[in-house]
């Protein structure tokens, strides 16, 4: 497919709150081609959220344009363009009074599939997020951490999306569970051709995800980068510090490991 | 089986059955109105700080309050769209209580489902908004399913609300497991008393536990609960409909105020009217002015009232006439202003008088109340809580020039018995109350008729004045029933031994009035 666009542009996008009071988002330019995974990095308050939450309308700039493939947001029904784009959530947010299956079941029936399709549906989402399928009559409270956000993974990719939004979608869960279930996400997100923009406070993840990196601070993208070029040569004092960070505790790391040996 | 206890079952099905209809339909109202006014309330914090804050200050008027004030509203409404419409509706019974019901069951149903959606966890909010939901889908997929325990507790307090409130609208005309407990104290019968008690507190604690039941299989998302719930609820429902109100009312409604020989003269106008085959209803226990409007509006086709009550609180007069000018003045008047027709005097009348001793009397040659003039300062004399504030008393001091010794105030129903034992001398009790022939005591004459007379009259209402056969099975009572009849008739429902129910004392009353 020849694509003469961007699957997500941000032009010169800004979000107030309080009556402009408060600047989120300051004059934000960023596109992301189709088939690329994008990390916005930055610490909590830094407008990343925002600035996702703009891309499927749960939050209208104040001033700037977003467009989804091609097309102003503004000009799309806000139903309509969420149920087209996948989000996984921070705080997961499976609703706790559906089973497994409904829940992954949900954009699908609102945008009206027919049953069959459906029940076909979920098990093929089952299968690629690796659950077994005798969980799909789960409640979600009766599953761990690292299943129930498989579930949103599930969800999210349920109504067949080109677009994932993803919420820092593995920063509640323990360590390696987060390590498998992020490089899971990345194959799912080769092998399926989506793009995805993640958000994420953790440059690490970032970088080991990523094939591109939007570094945000105070409402702006400070940086943007691949992680090759982040690592080598950041342009930017607060990036090199974030960058630093998880080089510094690797090398700790091997140099405790050479100790003992 | 004691009677009383048999006639208490022998009403249940009728008590019961509209009791729950009319609990039921004010539920169904608030529960509406609730749910319709807490979505609004999630939508707008400012709308919700208002419905919250009206709903409460309903919540604080007290219930009897709530349900006496429908009466005069609707019937206002009524009379409104009658001029404007030309449609009437009934303002007394069952809908101004349905109305007061469903306003006092709204508060707990909407607080707790305002409560219940706002709780609703934020991230599961987010993310109903970000799987593409409407906000209608929002609400009904998603916030209202779980905020459903919540909002299932605050039907349980509203359903146990109005079961228990609903006994209070007796008094403005519609049956209720109430009616027991109202016709009760006024009649003493204690059995009946406990009896609605505790028919209403099972109904409620039922009810509750069926809500209770559903309310679990939401908390537990277990269908089998939920379903064991609706069923419990279908069965109360349906049961009490079935046996219930199969009576229904009847073409003519009869009507009495809330005491003892109100009830006995509904209940024998009941049984003449279904003895002339005329398909008949006894509402007993109406409050006094509701009687009266209810009357003027055709609501109820016929009640026993007084003619000093009319003359003084309708009239307003404040003189003093023979008993034959004070009818005739009554009669006209009632015609005149209301089109309600006087069928005529029964023959005795129900009015203040001094009562003395029968032995004390009889000593002093004590007849009238111009006899006791000159012991009087001697005396003491006791009387209602009412009484020494009421014109009577000081028209009665200015035509005499009378002067007691000391006043008492004391419960009504306890002077008689105080003036027997002699702790009191003279009492300003009822001239028909039972317990003067019960005590064989003495009514003093009032030659100077300083006490307004109160002769019962059968009043009819506007609608039926040309209906001859219901004039017919009614006529028989005017002028047939002695003061002496109706004391006894008195005595026989309110004496502690042999004590019997008003419908069989009307019975015994019709009997003696047969033998005149």
């Amino acid at each position: 497919m020849a694509v003469d666009f961007a699957a997500i542009a941000f032009r010169d996008v800004s979000k107030t709150f309080d009556r402009g009071r408060t600047l989120a988002v300051r004059a934000v330019s960023l596109e992301v081609a189709s088939g690329e995974f994008v990390a916005v990095v930055g610490t909590s308050g830094s407008g990343k959220t925002t600035l996702l939450k703009t891309i499927n309308r749960l939050v209208e700039p104040t001033s700037g344009v977003v467009e989804v493939e091609g097309q102003d947001v503004q000009g799309i029904d806000p139903f309509q363009l969420r149920r087209r784009i996948g989000y996984v959530f921070q705080g997961v947010g499976l609703f706790p009074h559906l089973t497994v299956a409904e829940n992954i079941a949900v954009t699908p029936r609102l945008v009206g599939w027919a049953k069959t399709e459906i029940d076909a549906r979920v098990g093929e989402l089952l299968d690629l997020v690796q659950l077994p399928r005798d969980l799909a009559r789960r409640m979600p409270t009766t599953l761990s951490g690292g299943q129930q956000q498989r579930v949103g993974v599930a969800r999210a990719l349920a109504a067949r999306p080109h677009i994932v939004l993803m919420d820092e979608p593995f920063g509640a869960l323990d360590p390696i569970t987060r390590d498998s279930l992020a490089r899971e996400y990345r194959a799912v997100h080769l092998e399926l051709g989506l793009t995805t923009v993640m958000i994420t406070h953790d440059m690490l993840e970032a970088v080991l995800l990523a094939d591109r990196i939007a570094v945000m601070a105070k409402g702006e993208i400070v940086e943007v980068g691949t992680p090759h070029e982040l690592l080598n040569d950041p342009k930017n004092e607060y990036v090199r510090e974030l960058i630093d960070v998880p080089r510094r505790q690797a090398s700790e790391v091997e140099r405790l490991a050479g100790a003992r040996s | 089986m004691d009677a009383r206890i048999a006639s208490a079952w022998a009403l249940l099905p009728d008590y019961l059955g509209q009791h729950v209809l009319l609990s039921v339909t004010a539920l169904a109202i608030g529960l509406a109105v609730g749910l319709s006014l807490a979505v609004i309330g999630v939508w707008s914090a400012r709308l919700r700080w208002l419905l919250l804050t009206v709903a409460g200050l309903i919540q604080t008027i007290p219930g009897i309050a709530l349900l006496a004030l429908f009466y005069p509203l609707l019937l206002a409404l009524s009379a409104l769209t009658e001029r404007l419409f030309g449609v009437k509706f009934s303002a007394l019974g069952f809908l101004p209580s349905l109305l007061a019901l469903a306003l006092y069951s709204i508060l707990p149903i909407l607080r707790n489902t305002v409560t219940g959606i706002l709780g609703v966890d934020d991230a599961v909010k987010e993310a109903a908004r970000g799987v593409g939901m409407t906000q209608a889908q929002r609400l009904f997929k998603v916030e209202l399913p779980l905020a459903m325990p919540v909002i299932m507790a605050g039907i349980r307090t509203a359903a146990v609300w109005v079961i228990g409130t609903a006994t209070l609208s007796t008094p403005i005309g519609q049956t209720s497991l109430g009616n027991y407990i109202f016709s009760g104290l006024q009649t003493q019968n204690w059995v009946f008393v406990v009896f609605g008690c505790v028919a209403a507190v099972v109904l409620a604690l039922v009810v509750d536990q069926c809500l209770a039941l559903v309310e679990r299989g939401f908390a537990r998302r277990k269908m089998w609960l939920k379903l064991a719930g609706a069923a419990g609820l279908a069965v109360v429902l349906l049961a009490s409909l079935v046996v219930g109100p199969s009576r229904g009312v009847g073409t003519y409604v009869v009507g009495g105020k809330p005491f003892i020989e109100q009830y006995i003269l509904a209940a024998l106008m009941d049984q003449r009217l279904e003895n002339a085959g005329l398909q008949a209803t006894a509402r007993g226990g109406l409050g006094s002015t509701v009687i009266f409007d209810a009357l003027s509006a055709g609501e109820i086709d016929a009640y026993v009232d007084y003619s000093g009550t009319i003359w003084t609180n309708f009239m307003h007069r404040r003189d003093n006439a023979s008993h034959k000018q004070v009818l005739a003045d009554v009669g006209a008047w009632l015609k005149k202003t209301r089109h309600i027709e006087m069928l005529g005097p029964l023959g005795f009348d129900n009015a203040y008088a001094l009562v003395m001793r029968r032995d004390q009397a009889e000593r002093l040659h004590i007849r009238s109340i111009a006899d006791l003039v000159p012991y009087a300062a001697k005396l003491s004399i006791a009387g209602d809580y009412e009484f020494f504030a009421r014109p009577e008393w000081k028209a009665m001091r200015a035509a005499y020039d009378i002067n007691f010794r000391r006043t008492r105030e004391m419960q009504s129903t306890f002077m008689y018995k105080a003036v027997a034992d002699g702790e009191i001398d003279v009492i300003a009790g009822y001239t028909s109350d039972g317990q003067i022939a019960q005590y064989d005591l003495v009514v003093l004459d009032d030659p100077k008729q300083a006490l307004p007379p109160y002769d019962a009259v059968l009043l009819i209402s506007p609608r039926r004045a040309d209906d001859a056969k219901f004039r017919h099975a009614l006529a028989p009572l005017i002028g047939h029933i002695s003061t002496k009849m109706m004391q006894q008739a008195n005595l026989a429902v309110s004496r502690d031994r042999n004590q019997e129910t008003p419908e069989q004392a009307a019975r015994e009353l019709w009997q003696k009035i047969d033998m005149k």
